[in-house]
């Protein structure tokens, strides 16, 4: 994993977290859901509250990752109009305001179709982190890997609980900032108990040589971000936002994220 | 890699294939030229790597080949027959038509030979449950028959539209012992359906196999799906050979996904002078959007796990496709048949819903034959390329030209579809209502 902690705007937000005795808190917000403007405002709330690290996800047609909550949202901001450009507004937005790290969470092929390289110019130049990538693996990886060189953006990739330790070992390597491990074989969306799976992709991970670890899928209370807290680097919480996004608008996330941030300290 | 198009791109392949220096034949993924690969998340490359290696294994083991070999013949009911079609070529410029019948295998399409091969594999695996995507119906009877011969668990993820309009089908999953689960999120389409089995794969990969249906698809999906269709094109080779005394000039399938055509076209890609052609739904035309024309007016793209051509928007967002024929309404298609595009070895042109129709009906009045619509949209390509042959050979040596057709699938499905396109009912009649509607029980 490159580390390099002076251009890694991901590890920056960790380090600093876990300097002050704590795991970082990771919220995900999916651009133009339910409007640009309310995602802009949802991520400044994020990162007044508590949050280290923002994902802004891009509504796409075909999310095979994602459960109903977040596929509610990303079919409305498609259907209200939503455009991959606008991802960089909302990124501009947040880092403009805060100190957060800002990631982009997409599928692959938004990506491929704008140009790898045009995407990572455009979202450095908008104060990005860098890429979240749900359905690119290492191996297909080699346009990115140039691309996330040249503008100095973090590399996201995914572990998961069937990962064998030659893929954990590979992909840790190709990883910049953190390495996102899923918690469960599944989808996102929330679940009542953390798989107990994720301990052991930590450990994996770790074992593997990953400095920062950060766990997802399932998270949406504070019993849970403090049961991760006690083994991770950070703790990724996407669907539990994104409904308080749906039912309660910028307030709601502002009190979610207050009251996640409370599990976050190392006991 | 390439944003654009990228045709000819491979010429340097296509012209060693044809100075004999390169096989195209069996090509084993992960890539074709520029397409293919694993564009898939993490939690399910270990089941892919588990299928790679489970059907290499297979492929060398007599005691698999021997099983295939056997379920084709004394199930499938194989070697399919190959038939000439002499009334419905005297309206393709009088070259002469033969028609590798497909629809009268077990279930009625191609589709058995790779539900087996693939329920053999779950298997292997030690998976007790197969999952499914179809889009009318199809495929997901396949599966379910495959899965009820072999005491599979069987799951069908189908679009809620599309459970409406194929009741019946999904009837006949039903009476076979599979669930088929409407899928009401996205466009309620094939490729929703195939969004909600990878999405029940990765949750449930431990003891289940996604019975993927067509050419499509992460590594090793189109390689393997290939391999139990070559059986087409090997079988249609060896009876032309028989029964014509030569190899054909020409080949037409018709594209959805890709399958019966990667499976015939195998047979001939090594045979220079054999010109292969694959038929792409051009629905109400390419010219208003509204059709299924994936490599006609694609562009290279990442979906469903493979690098293809793509129907996407100025985003990379999945552009919804538009075919009478429900088999060929996709808007991927397989990596192999990209490259093949690109290297210029196979031509892909769109066929129109009218003309597919109009194909339909003759197909049905000169050789009482019915075909599926998808199959349709190869005999209306061969009548355009009987055409063309017999202008370029003449008058007197348009007969000695030889067509072979992949007739893909049955067409006693689509007979309520087709009685509505050709206002064959009553207005008031109750069949009247279900060509409009759909099937209805």
């Amino acid at each position: 994993m490159t580390t390099a902690p002076n251009t890694s705007k991901s590890a920056i937000a960790i380090d600093k977290a876990r300097a002050e005795g704590r795991a970082a808190l990771i919220g995900y917000l999916p651009a133009g859901y339910p409007s640009v403007e309310e995602t802009i405002a949802a991520g400044i709330a994020l990162a007044r509250n508590g949050a280290d690290l923002i994902e802004v996800g891009i509504p796409y047609s075909d999310p095979v990752m994602d459960g109903p909550v977040i596929q509610a949202a990303t079919t409305e901001a498609l259907a209200k109009g939503f455009h991959v450009r606008q991802v960089f507004d909302v990124v501009a937005g947040i880092t403009s305001q805060t100190d957060a790290a800002v990631l982009v969470m997409t599928y692959w092929n938004p990506v491929v179709r704008m140009g790898v390289d045009e995407f990572s110019r455009r979202l450095a130049e908008a104060g990005g982190a860098g890429l979240i990538t749900p359905d690119l693996i290492p191996d297909e990886a080699a346009e990115w890997m140039d691309a996330s060189e040249k503008y100095g953006l973090d590399r996201v990739f995914l572990v998961a609980p069937s990962s064998t330790p030659e893929r954990m070992r590979r992909t840790v390597e190709a990883s910049r900032g953190f390495v996102y491990a899923v918690s469960i074989m599944g989808v996102t969306g929330a679940r009542s108990a953390v798989s107990d799976a994720a301990t052991g992709v930590v450990a994996a991970a770790k074992a593997a040589g990953a400095e920062r670890v950060c766990v997802g899928l399932g998270v949406s209370t504070a019993e849970q971000v403090a049961e991760i807290a006690a083994y991770a680097d950070g703790v990724i919480v996407g669907s539990a936002l994104v409904a308080a996004v749906r039912d309660g608008g910028v307030d709601a996330v502002a009190q979610l994220t207050k009251d996640l941030s409370t599990g976050l300290a190392r006991k | 890699m390439a944003d654009a198009p990228t045709a000819g791109s491979d010429q340097g392949s296509v012209d060693a294939f044809l100075q004999g220096g390169t096989s195209l034949r069996h090509a084993p993924g992960p890539y074709f030229g520029a397409y293919g690969g694993r564009w898939m998340p993490e939690s399910l490359i270990a089941a892919l790597d588990e299928l790679e290696d489970t059907f290499e294994k297979a492929k060398a083991d007599p005691e698999f080949t021997a099983q295939i070999a056997d379920l084709n013949k004394n199930y499938s009911g194989r070697p399919s027959l190959l038939t000439e079609a002499k009334r419905f070529a005297e309206h393709a410029g009088g070259v002469r038509i033969f028609l590798k019948r497909e629809d009268l295998n077990h279930t009625g399409s191609h589709k058995i030979n790779n539900v087996l091969g693939q329920a053999l594999l779950a298997k292997r695996m030690g998976k007790t449950r197969v999952i499914a995507e179809t889009g009318a119906g199809q495929h997901g009877v396949a599966s379910a028959t495959a899965a009820a011969l072999l005491g599979l668990e069987c799951v069908v993820y189908m679009g809620a539209e599309d459970c409406r309009r194929q009741a019946l089908n999904v009837a006949r999953m039903e009476l076979l012992g599979a669930t088929v689960i409407p899928v009401t999120n996205g466009s309620q389409t094939l490729k929703d359906a195939i969004n909600e089995a990878l999405r029940d794969w990765v949750a449930n990969v431990g003891n289940t196999h996604y019975l993927l249906g067509t050419a499509a698809g992460a590594h090793p999906f189109p390689a393997l799906v290939r391999y139990f269709h070559e059986v087409i094109g090997e079988e249609a080779r060896a009876q032309i050979l028989e029964q014509a005394g030569r190899l054909p000039d020409a080949v037409c399938a018709c594209i959805g996904g890709g399958s019966n055509a990667i499976g015939i076209f195998h047979g001939f890609l090594d045979d220079p002078s054999v010109k292969i052609y694959g038929f792409e739904a051009g629905g109400d035309g390419v010219e208003t959007g509204r059709h299924a024309a994936t490599i006609t007016l694609g562009r290279p793209g990442v979906l469903h796990g493979a690098r293809s051509y793509l129907m996407q928007d100025d985003d990379g967002q999945t552009i919804e496709s538009h075919s009478i024929s429900a088999g060929l309404d996709y808007p991927g298609v397989g990596p192999e048949h990209s490259y093949l595009a690109d290297i210029g070895r196979v031509s892909y042109e769109p066929i129109t819903d009218s003309e597919a129709m109009e194909a339909f009906r003759l197909l049905c009045r000169t050789e009482g034959i019915i075909p599926a619509i998808e199959s349709s949209h190869a005999l209306a390509g061969a009548i355009k390329v009987g055409q063309r042959l017999a202008s370029e050979a003449g008058p007197a040596g348009a007969s000695d030209k030889i067509v072979i057709v992949n007739l893909s699938g049955r067409g006693d499905k689509d007979v309520a579809t087709a009685a509505e396109w050709f206002d064959l009912l009553d207005q008031d009649s109750a069949e009247a209502a279900i060509g409009k509607e759909g099937e209805q029980l």
